[in-house]
């Protein structure tokens, strides 16, 4: 099992101009632990929203590469979102799930995903191109190879440790984080 | 030739987009709106997103603003509902959304199923920060979008056109 702090900060070392979009909750204060940085931008609602988010970023920035992070509770709630997502076949798209089988923001309850329901089978079959699943820190250096160089849609399956890390807590300013985030990757271009 | 705005106005409806510069339009499929969406899916300046709820839709709009495009959505009056808690992230972000959306349970309606979320659909749009604004007549609806259109694009607001049912049973008599 990975520990999700040591997992994450591997997959954004070096993360030159990949935009990356976070699930609410854990996943969030995870790549804000990694340091803040302005091609970040942190959901803070909708729950079940991450992977849209992801897709139409995807689509309209073409040109750039795309990793959502989140988590399984985000994920099982926009679960019809990977057929969407598969369906379109983004080329620039990555989903990085941080499986820990429970809802962490709320008190560690068990989640579908406890009882052996598998994320990483539900994307093979929404045609995701390349599916890995992940639980051995020394896998990583293959699995941010595929990251940020893998045609996709890409899909990260990264079983982690149940535990609860303190909270990094970004901005909460919607408006704020996106204005940032449109002006830091217009600048980019 | 401009089509006739009784039957033609899905066709309307397009080139207000078009000349918005809309670049994405997420869907769930409706009959009142298989029109515009099959415009949409002929335009290769258009990402057509076929959904599989219309709570994903918001999400679609919020990553394409994040990548400087524009989005719309369509969906039925009960697609409202499905999506309640998604459509709040739009206004938490001021990211622009242009819904339209086809009146169902309201008038002459044969699911009386349909009736309670028609009846609750303008109010909780306003209730998730949208602007509202209904059109009744063929003739209101290229100035409407275009209104609509306006608020949402020029303003990053958040607004719903909705199309009554009367009209779409007058234009396509079905549902």
């Amino acid at each position: 099992m990975l520990d999700r702090r040591e997992f994450v900060g591997h997959l954004l070392t070096d993360r030159g101009e990949l935009l990356v979009v976070t699930g609410l909750g854990t996943p969030t204060f995870d790549v804000n632990a990694c340091g803040d940085h302005p091609l970040n931008f942190y959901i803070w609602g909708g729950m079940g929203c991450t992977a849209m988010v992801g897709l139409g970023l995807a689509l309209a920035r073409p040109d750039r590469r795309i990793a959502v992070i989140t988590g399984d509770g985000d994920l099982l709630m926009g679960m019809g979102s990977l057929a969407t997502i598969g369906a379109k076949q983004p080329r620039n798209l990555s989903i990085v799930v941080l499986d820990n089988g429970h809802y962490g923001a709320t008190g560690m309850q068990a989640s579908a995903t406890a009882t052996g329901i598998d994320l990483a089978g539900t994307a093979t079959s929404c045609r995701f191109r390349q599916v890995r699943s992940v639980s051995q820190i020394d896998e990583t250096v293959d699995v941010r190879k595929i990251l940020h160089s893998g045609q996709g849609p890409i899909f990260i399956h990264a079983k982690i440790k149940a535990n609860d890390p303190p909270r990094v807590i970004p901005s909460r300013d919607g408006q704020a984080i996106k204005q940032r985030f449109i002006e830091a990757s217009a600048k980019h271009i | 030739m401009r089509p006739d705005a009784s039957s033609g106005w899905p066709d309307l409806i397009y080139s207000v987009l078009k000349r918005n510069n809309v670049s994405q339009v997420g869907y769930v499929p409706d009959n009142g709106h298989a029109r515009l969406i099959a415009l949409c899916q002929q335009d290769n300046e258009i990402t057509d997103v076929v959904m599989t709820t219309e709570a994903e839709g918001p999400g679609l709009v919020l990553g394409a603003t994040l990548g400087g495009k524009r989005a719309a959505l369509l969906m039925q009056s009960s697609g409202v509902g499905n999506s309640v808690n998604a459509l709040t992230i739009l206004k938490s972000c001021a990211a622009p959304c242009l819904l339209i959306v086809t009146m169902r349970g309201e008038f002459d309606d044969f699911n009386p199923w349909q009736v309670t979320m028609g009846a609750m659909t303008e109010s909780t749009l306003k209730a998730c920060g949208f602007l509202t604004y209904r059109v009744e007549r063929a003739e209101d609806v290229e100035d409407i979008v275009t209104g609509g259109c306006n608020m949402a694009y020029g303003n990053n607001l958040q607004v719903a056109v909705l199309l009554a049912q009367r009209l779409i049973k007058r234009s396509k008599g079905a549902h």
